[in-house]
């Protein structure tokens, strides 16, 4: 399933500020509850947060940047985190990671020309026992080889 | 009969198809008008058999796997509900030689109860490790502990009790309890299952924690890659405080509360933790002071890694020495190590330290399950060393691995059969530790980028000898130049590299018969 973002909207931002208002160190709450909201943390945002938690701009920034999960544009309409590490790497992870950008015609941290999936990768998913494994929308997957992930990536909706 | 089936919710049984499983198990039901209860349990930990289906029957439960949704037909016709004969037809789980062979603990209840249920917990023995800590007094609870020689699982091996006196006679205010579930080693695991499989054991550890200390409040920092794990423990710290294990009526009044990561390896070390749950970037901070004297925001807090909380739960309910009988030189008690990678029987395997790791890889495991023989297996996760076979007659034992240049870390053994090409995985340790470093110290955020030119170098035939001396001495500035373990131990995995299997270094890198001659 595509996830569907509202747009943003500074009254939402400022609602989900303060719904998180009373937690020790609110931050990155605040920031995965933004994302979840809007899909990415917008720019404009930036200010509006820091101002609400008494922080510097420079210091919410700081914090959006440094973490790989927080997005600064959209993603695509769907997500595809492949593991990149060691145990996938021993069960063939390399080889699907090829293919997978081949078959999407997008490298590993790029999003396909029609917006449709976004590539990404990943380290490590905790099914190092089953692997190469990956997560689409949130979903695990694993025991994966070319024709399955082909498969799963055919019956998305675009 | 219950008419119970049990299908795990392990993620691990969730990403190959466990939900489809459960599915097609409650429409045939239906369609035979049979009452059955779907339970989603965690997982047992043999991956190979996911989806694991289990029913009970008067012999106990049987076990069926591994099942796919398009298999559920055919097993409920040959009788699934009632134990019914047939190809996948596995007998009782506990009689599998992987899970006969274990000695789980920690590991006791993971795969058998209904995770969610308090009932189930309590049925097996759960909530008797804080009881036993309440009667023993909090000063009782710390000489437990130090008597069970319980050491950090996170992969430090640090005395638990230590820490926590630390803490408890760091005098009055507030205090905290962190438990660690940043668990960003790839080939490890045991984190996630015990959270999804067990996480009632691990609140009723951080309580305990809490009692022993004096820390009214404790936090779980779990990484964004484990959704389920979140939502498993959330729902779980909602039910232990409704039903009194924690919350502010409990015998020991204690507020839980669940935090995610945001995708950052290095907030697996206890200080950068810190950081992050304060809401900043996880950096890592230059020790003294330590957690346990100014932790989160500046108190006393102990950080602890899942397993080593868990452990403290049932080490109190079953006895401190029972657990100190089990184990191997300093290294007591149990380990719960995963088999990773590519590996036949990949899984869980909680044991007594003292397996060598070729019983674990070979005999246990399976060898690869691409039939070719195993050549290097890195054991401790992204900065542990890569072993190769002539080093397989090694225990399972932190200092035995310190003693041949390699750690044990959390316990993941991550195997590779003979393609592997291990120049290339040597530049994979420097290009993860670019990735991940956090940028406070100069030898890890600098020396892993200038880690991967050398070895592109070497690889390329540039001035092979002058590049590995220089490899080799990059190494050494990290290893004791770096503030914390992500760039003091990425040298493992790439020295161990260059010392068991040089050929792979050459321009063109050998095969494995030309480096056996």
């Amino acid at each position: 399933m595509a996830q569907i973002f509202q747009p943003f909207d500074p009254d939402r931002l400022v609602q989900i500020v303060s719904a998180h208002a009373d937690l020790e160190g609110p931050l990155l709450p605040v920031l995965h509850a933004v994302q979840a909201s809007f899909g990415f943390v917008p720019g404009e945002a930036v200010p509006i947060i820091a101002g609400a938690l008494n922080l510097t701009r420079a210091e919410v920034h700081g914090v959006v940047s440094f973490y790989h999960d927080f997005r600064s544009e959209p993603a695509g309409a769907h997500v595809l985190r492949l593991c990149r590490a060691e145990a996938c790497q021993a069960a063939g992870g390399d080889a699907l990671a090829g293919h997978v950008e081949r078959s999407l015609g997008v490298a590993i941290g790029g999003t396909t020309a029609d917006g449709a999936v976004t590539l990404e990768a990943v380290y490590c998913l905790g099914l190092c026992a089953s692997g190469p494994a990956a997560m689409l929308d949130g979903q695990p997957l694993a025991r994966l080889d070319p024709d399955r992930l082909d498969a799963v990536i055919d019956g998305l909706a675009r | 009969m219950s008419g119970r089936v049990f299908v795990p919710g392990d993620a691990a049984a969730v990403a190959v198809g466990a939900d489809a499983v459960a599915a097609a198990l409650c429409a045939e039901a239906a369609r035979l008008g049979r009452a059955v209860e779907i339970v989603r349990n965690g997982s047992r930990g043999a991956f190979a058999l996911e989806t694991l289906v289990e029913v009970e029957t008067a012999e106990g439960r049987i076990g069926y796997g591994p099942v796919e949704a398009a298999d559920v037909t055919g097993l409920v016709a040959a009788g699934l509900f009632d134990g019914g004969e047939h190809p996948k037809r596995l007998g009782r789980p506990e009689a599998l030689p992987f899970f006969a062979r274990q000695t789980r603990l920690t590991f006791a209840r993971c795969g058998i109860i209904d995770p969610q249920s308090m009932a189930d917990y309590r049925a097996r023995g759960g909530g008797k490790g804080l009881e036993r800590a309440l009667s023993l007094g909090r000063a009782g609870v710390v000489d437990a502990i130090a008597r069970s020689g319980l050491r950090g699982r996170g992969g430090a091996g640090f005395p638990a009790a230590i820490k926590w006196k630390t803490v408890a006679d760091a005098g009055d205010g507030p205090k905290y309890v962190v438990a660690n579930a940043d668990e960003g080693d790839s080939g490890t695991f045991a984190d996630r299952m015990l959270m999804e499989g067990d996480p009632f054991l691990l609140i009723e550890g951080m309580a305990i924690a809490g009692f022993a200390v004096g820390a009214a409040k404790g936090f779980v920092y779990i990484r964004s890659e484990y959704p389920h794990a979140v939502a498993a423990m959330r729902r779980a710290a909602e039910t232990a405080a409704r039903e009194g294990l924690i919350g502010p009526d409990a015998p020991h009044p204690f507020d839980l509360e669940i935090r995610v990561g945001a995708g950052a390896y290095v907030c697996g070390e206890e200080t950068a933790l810190l950081d992050s749950l304060e809401g900043r970037r996880g950096q890592v901070r230059p020790k003294p002071p330590l957690p346990a004297h100014k932790g989160l925001f500046g108190r006393p807090t102990v950080v602890n890694n899942v397993l080593t909380l868990a452990a403290a739960a049932h080490i109190l309910a079953d006895g401190a020495e029972a657990y100190a009988a089990l184990g191997h030189g300093r290294s007591r008690g149990t380990m719960p190590i995963q088999l990773a990678g590519n590996i036949t029987n990949g899984g869980l395997f909680e044991a007594p330290f003292g397996l060598t790791l070729g019983e674990l890889v070979d005999d246990i495991g399976g060898g690869p399950f691409t039939g070719k023989p195993a050549r290097a297996v890195q054991v401790g996760g992204p900065l542990g060393a890569y072993f190769p076979r002539s080093l397989f007659d090694t225990p399972f034992d932190y200092e035995a691995f310190a003693a041949r240049d390699g750690l044990i870390g959390h316990g993941g053994v991550v195997v590779f059969d003979e393609t592997v090409d291990m120049a290339r995985q040597a530049r994979f340790a420097l290009e993860f530790c670019a990735i991940e470093s956090c940028g406070k110290c100069t030898p890890c955020r600098l020396g892993a980028v200038r880690g991967v030119e050398t070895i592109d170098a070497i690889r390329a035939g540039r001035e092979r000898q002058a590049n590995l001396t220089l490899l080799a001495d990059l190494c050494e500035t990290l290893k004791f130049g770096s503030l914390c373990a992500l760039g003091g131990f990425t040298p493992y995995p790439v020295m161990s590299a260059v010392k068991h299997f040089p050929g792979d270094f050459d321009a063109t890198p050998k095969t494995p018969a030309e480096e056996a001659s």
